[in-house]
């Protein structure tokens, strides 16, 4: 095979990849602060349902979460679902992962606030709603930052997991390639697209840290 | 004229019965100090009136509006939601760690409920806020983080922000404990100067000579209950109970 078409082949792969960190982040990071709330609700039934789902799933691994999401429906429920839901099955065994992550993250950082600061806001007359979206989740972010980093670094090398269900993500096509050509350099290659991937995502969350850096 | 009556006021946390049928008259104008030993019950009381505590029985009115009173049963029984909001309006209180926002600016920390929560332009919100910056001599401290400021200057911000709002009674839970001793004075002076201008206020303070200057009337509270109450000369100068007169022994040695 040309070097052309092995790169060509790789960028492919590469875009999935991409694909698949970007949509997971963008659904994970909202639904993990509402799934905090349900762990942290007074309702006990909702606490202790988000509790077993939230320890389900740090406590398996994501390919068999993965392998559930994709082949669940059909050995479940006997529901034959079209080629695209590879895909789809990827983006929600991903985001149900890593909402979990990000839940308990949210959750410590949102439990480390002081009091005071909600007991202010209370006297000067802020909503609950008001209270948490200007004076807390600021802060909370703040403090959460450095471990939504390292989330986010495992994510990026997680989408490669994507390959159990035959999602043709980078690293998929490497293995594909290598065996083909019998060559290790395609490994390699994707190797160093991991890397530069995370050096990215390190540079992106480091300017974010700055910029939240202008109050203590 | 009554700016806050409160009745038989009673809580407890568990079994720790912590305010004893307490009744507290604070009118216009005044300046009520209390003063009293460590786990007497006085942030427990200012906590009850500013609402951040429930208290278990009695009357709680503001004005003309009744946040809470006792039921048959003994219990109190609190106003709906929308009446506790407008009661949230009528007072302001200082905490000693000052509780600023740390992530707002200083101006912002004084304007952002004049903007969020009273609805005010951005414009109206300012010139309020200078103004108070100014009157607490922090003119020049507007754009600063609170971080960036020495306790006195965090406190003296917190007393902007809580006047910003124009309450009618201002409440200091010891609004200098939590800052070294050459830091008190410049607080203890942006009170005195809020009393000179006849600002309501009701004191929680271990600053007997500034209770002594300031206050129209002392309040000495002991293990929840009021043991004595008068004038800074009646209380602080000739007490009349042992229990007054054993604080302030300790308080002089
Ligand atoms: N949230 C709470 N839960 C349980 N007990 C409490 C709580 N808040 C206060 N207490 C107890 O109530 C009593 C009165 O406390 P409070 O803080 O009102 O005293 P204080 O007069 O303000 O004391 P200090 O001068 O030390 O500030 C203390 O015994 C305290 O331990
Ligand atoms: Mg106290």
């Amino acid at each position: 095979m040309e070097w052309s078409v092995i790169l060509n082949k790789l960028a492919e792969g590469m875009v999935v990849s991409i694909v698949i960190f970007v949509l997971t982040l963008l659904l994970s990071l909202p639904l993990g602060l509402i799934v905090a709330f349900g762990r942290m609700s007074r309702n006990f039934l909702l606490r202790n349902f988000i509790k077993l789902y939230i320890s389900i799933m740090r406590g398996t691994p994501l390919m068999l979460q993965l392998m559930v999401v994709y082949f669940g429906p059909y050995y479940v429920f006997r529901i034959r679902l079209p080629n695209e839901y590879r895909f789809i099955a990827v983006i929600i065994g991903f985001v149900i992962n890593y909402a979990a992550y990000f839940a308990e993250i949210y959750r410590g950082g949102i439990e480390s606030m002081p009091v005071g600061q909600y007991e202010a806001a209370y006297i000067l007359g802020y909503s609950k709603t008001q209270t948490f979206m200007r004076i807390i989740l600021p802060q909370v972010i703040k403090r959460i930052l450095p471990s939504i980093t390292n989330e986010t670094i495992t994510l990026v090398k997680d989408t490669s997991l994507a390959q159990v269900i035959s999602v043709s993500e980078m690293f998929t096509q490497a293995r594909a390639i290598a065996s083909r050509e019998a060559s290790v350099l395609p490994f390699f290659a994707a190797g160093v697209f991991y890397y530069i991937f995370n050096y990215i995502v390190a540079f992106a969350m480091e300017w974010f840290e700055k910029k939240l850096s202008y109050f203590r | 004229m009554a700016l806050l009556q409160i009745n038989n006021m009673r809580k407890s946390f568990a079994d720790l019965e912590v305010i004893k049928d307490i009744t507290l008259k604070v009118n216009k104008g005044e300046v009520v100090a209390i003063i009293g030993p460590s786990g007497s019950g006085k942030s427990t009381l200012l906590r009850c009136a500013t609402l951040l505590e429930r208290m278990d029985s009695g009357e709680l009115i503001y004005l003309d509006k009744k946040a809470a009173y006792t039921d048959d049963s003994g219990k109190a029984v609190y106003a709906p939601q929308e009446i506790l909001k407008q009661v949230r309006g009528y007072f302001g209180l200082v905490f000693q760690s000052f509780n600023l926002f740390p992530h707002f600016s200083v101006i912002k920390n004084v304007t952002d409920a004049l903007v969020i929560v009273q609805k005010k332009s951005k414009e109206e919100a300012y010139s309020i806020g200078r103004e108070l910056l100014a009157k607490m001599g922090l003119s020049d401290k507007e754009n600063a983080y609170p971080y960036q400021l020495s306790g006195g200057q965090q406190q003296r911000v917190s007393i902007a922000r809580a006047l910003a709002l124009n309450p009618h009674i201002l409440f200091f839970d010891e609004p200098t404990s939590a800052l070294d001793p050459e830091l008190t004075g410049e607080i203890l002076k942006v009170i005195r100067d809020l009393a000179a201008e006849h600002m309501t206020m009701v004191i929680v303070t271990h600053e007997m000579n500034f209770a002594r200057d300031v206050a129209d009337r002392v309040i000495f509270m002991d293990d929840g209950v009021i043991v004595e109450e008068g004038t800074a000369d009646q209380v602080i100068n000739h007490p009349k109970q042992e229990r007054t007169k054993a604080f302030l022994n300790r308080f002089n040695n």
